[in-house]
């Protein structure tokens, strides 16, 4: 058997989440290539080279793959997959994104958003917003999958496959790029941060937020993120989203401020190890599942746990 | 342009699901049931463009059981033209609904897809994309702004880290995230008005598509519970017991 995992990387260096697909990939069993398609990705294709268990590394140099174009990755992906039993990406915006596109050229049906692998064609996964958990065997010849990153535990980096090239497929594709609006921070990234900071409706505004949850993230080295209510409210930007439909995290330590608990909210967070809950409603649903509850107004608990801390 | 709609009939999102006590899937008896949240908004769209004198028609599809026919009557009633009801009992998995819209499109030529980005019973984020690759159109996937400029559609998406504005020549399919829009509340003269709003009737024969699943259940369970901890009096409370456990 052979797994293709499509690899997530900024062109300089591997995604986090790629070291937990190839571990899923190795639960899956058989031998495990690494797909690097990028723009000026050397750097990532050599750092995939180091995963533990990887047979090879295919890298791809073509500028569609610098915007996770899914018609470019689908033309890259299906044609190689004669030779593979399986294709594992991760589920980030350009996994889900792309493999349902290749799943349908292969006329196979996608298991996406994978928490275990139970057999070689049996998965569970997460449905109705983590209220169910459902295993489900698949009876296609291959599997497209999607891999949830926070339940796999990344492998090392202590192997040295090799890294062949291979040609970019020829365009041009029907969509272009026009443009990125990427905010840059030098604060840990919401989906691997060990801790994560998150607040909700009760910030009230972006300044608030900015002036409540902000420090408290410094000072604790955490990401930031919020509730559906806080970014449609444009108190926190749309990547924040932590949840069903937004980011699925699972932090050692995840503090929820002003957040009522709604079922979507905490899908993306309740597999956290330590969750700390500050809410001045003493009924909210929060604390149902909160390791610690701190009843009182967020405006006068936050600033001073940061400057206790 | 025609614009193409397929919604989907859910659980309320509401309501909390209840997994069969003999693990076969989720307790849908009796429970409230709606259109999926993102195919509101999928609507919404479609009816603004239509407003905005960029569309001529939308038509709304749904394949499920024959009460999805009330799902369809709210697009109608949100200023949709006209629906279409793939009936089946069956459960069809994304692929399948994929190659029904795929014939669907086939017959009616629409320029545009506006699907959900996701259904929230089987969160699959699938279909859309499936949809746009068996058609071999471009795609603007988790949409959060789109922008007709003659026959090339604007759309910008909600990405990981940001957001990303790509240019896609039409026909192609969109797939709508949370903040694209705020979907309407039909009026009642208009949920009167939709009741005379032609549906159509078909079954996936009709289409000749192969719905039999490729994913077969082997069980639903309940996930890990979560014990609710402790109350803590206070920030110094709270402190200690995070120091106590190394969480900080
Ligand atoms: C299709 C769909 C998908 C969704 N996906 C997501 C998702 O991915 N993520 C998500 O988060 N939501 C999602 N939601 C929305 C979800 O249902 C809730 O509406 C949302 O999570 C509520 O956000 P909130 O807790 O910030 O706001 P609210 O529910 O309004 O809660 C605010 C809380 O703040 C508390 N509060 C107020 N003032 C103070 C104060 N001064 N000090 C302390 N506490 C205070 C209140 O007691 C309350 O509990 C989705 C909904 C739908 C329909
Ligand atoms: N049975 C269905 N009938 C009509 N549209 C559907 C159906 N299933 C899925 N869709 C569409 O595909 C989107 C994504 O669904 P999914 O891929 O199942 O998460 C939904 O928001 C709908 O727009």
């Amino acid at each position: 058997m052979a797994v293709l995992v499509l690899a997530e990387h900024s062109n300089a260096a591997l995604n986090d989440v790629t070291a937990k697909t190839v571990a899923a990939a190795q639960a899956f069993g058989g031998d495990i290539d690494v797909l690097v398609a990028g723009h000026n990705a050397g750097a990532a294709a050599q750092a995939a080279g180091k995963l533990a268990g990887v047979r090879k590394v295919i890298h791809v140099e073509g500028e569609a793959f610098d915007h996770g174009i899914a018609e470019a990755i689908e033309a890259l992906v299906v044609p190689l997959m004669g030779g593979y039993d399986a294709f594992f990406a991760p589920a980030t915006s350009i996994g889900k994104n792309a493999a349902p596109r290749i799943a349908a050229k292969l006329d196979v049906m996608q298991v996406s958003e994978i928490t275990k692998v139970i057999d070689a064609s049996t998965f569970e996964r997460p449905i109705y917003a983590g209220n169910a958990i459902m295993t489900v065997k698949s009876s296609d010849a291959k599997k497209v999958i999607t891999v949830r990153g926070t339940a796999f535990q990344a492998v090392a980096s202590t192997g040295s496959a090799s890294v062949e090239t291979a040609a970019a497929p020829a365009g041009p594709f029907k969509s272009a790029f026009v443009s990125a609006e990427i905010a840059k921070s030098d604060r840990p990234e919401l989906a691997s941060a060990k801790r994560v900071v998150s607040g909700g409706r009760a910030l009230a505004s972006a300044e608030q937020f900015n002036a409540v949850i902000l420090p408290l993230a410094d000072k604790l080295g955490a990401g930031v993120g919020a509730s559906r209510a806080a970014v449609d409210a444009g108190y926190a930007p749309n990547d924040y989203q932590v949840g069903q439909t937004g980011k699925v995290v699972a932090p050692e330590l995840y503090v929820a401020i002003g957040i009522s608990g709604a079922i979507q909210h905490l899908a993306g967070m309740k597999d956290s190890k330590i969750i700390v809950a500050i809410n001045k409603d003493e009924e909210a649903p929060i604390f149902q599942i909160a390791d610690y509850s701190l009843v009182g107004d967020l405006f006068k608990i936050v600033p001073e746990l940061t400057s206790k801390l | 342009m025609k614009v193409l709609v397929p919604v989907k009939r859910v659980i309320d999102y509401n309501v909390r699901p209840r997994v069969k006590a003999d693990q076969s899937g989720v307790d849908l008896a009796n429970v409230k049931m709606a259109m999926n949240p993102f195919d509101e908004i999928s609507i919404e769209e479609a009816v603004r463009m239509k407003e905005k004198g960029l569309a001529t028609e939308v038509v709304v599809v749904s394949i499920g059981p024959a009460q999805a026919q009330e799902t369809i009557r709210v697009g109608l009633a949100m200023g949709a033209d006209r629906g279409i009801l793939v009936q089946t009992d069956a459960n069809v998995e994304p692929l399948a609904v994929a190659k029904i819209l795929a014939k669907i499109v086939e017959a009616e030529q629409p320029g545009l897809v506006i699907a959900g980005k996701q259904a929230i019973d089987d969160d699959s984020n699938a279909t859309g994309q499936m949809l746009a690759a068996l058609l071999g159109w471009p795609q603007g996937t988790f949409a959060s702004a789109v922008a007709k400029d003659g026959e090339t559609l604007k759309v910008t998406r909600e990405i990981d880290g940001g957001l990303q504005t790509l240019a896609l020549q039409l026909p192609a399919v969109v797939t709508t995230d949370l903040r694209l829009n705020e979907p309407r509340f039909a009026s009642l003269p208009n949920i009167m008005k939709a009741k005379k709003k032609p549906i159509d009737t078909k079954s996936p024969a009709d289409y000749g598509v192969d719905i039999a699943p490729r994913l077969s259940v082997v069980k639903v369970a309940e996930p890990k519970k979560r014990e609710a901890g402790e109350k803590v009096a206070d920030v110094d409370a709270l402190i200690t017991k995070l120091k106590s456990v190394g969480a900080i």
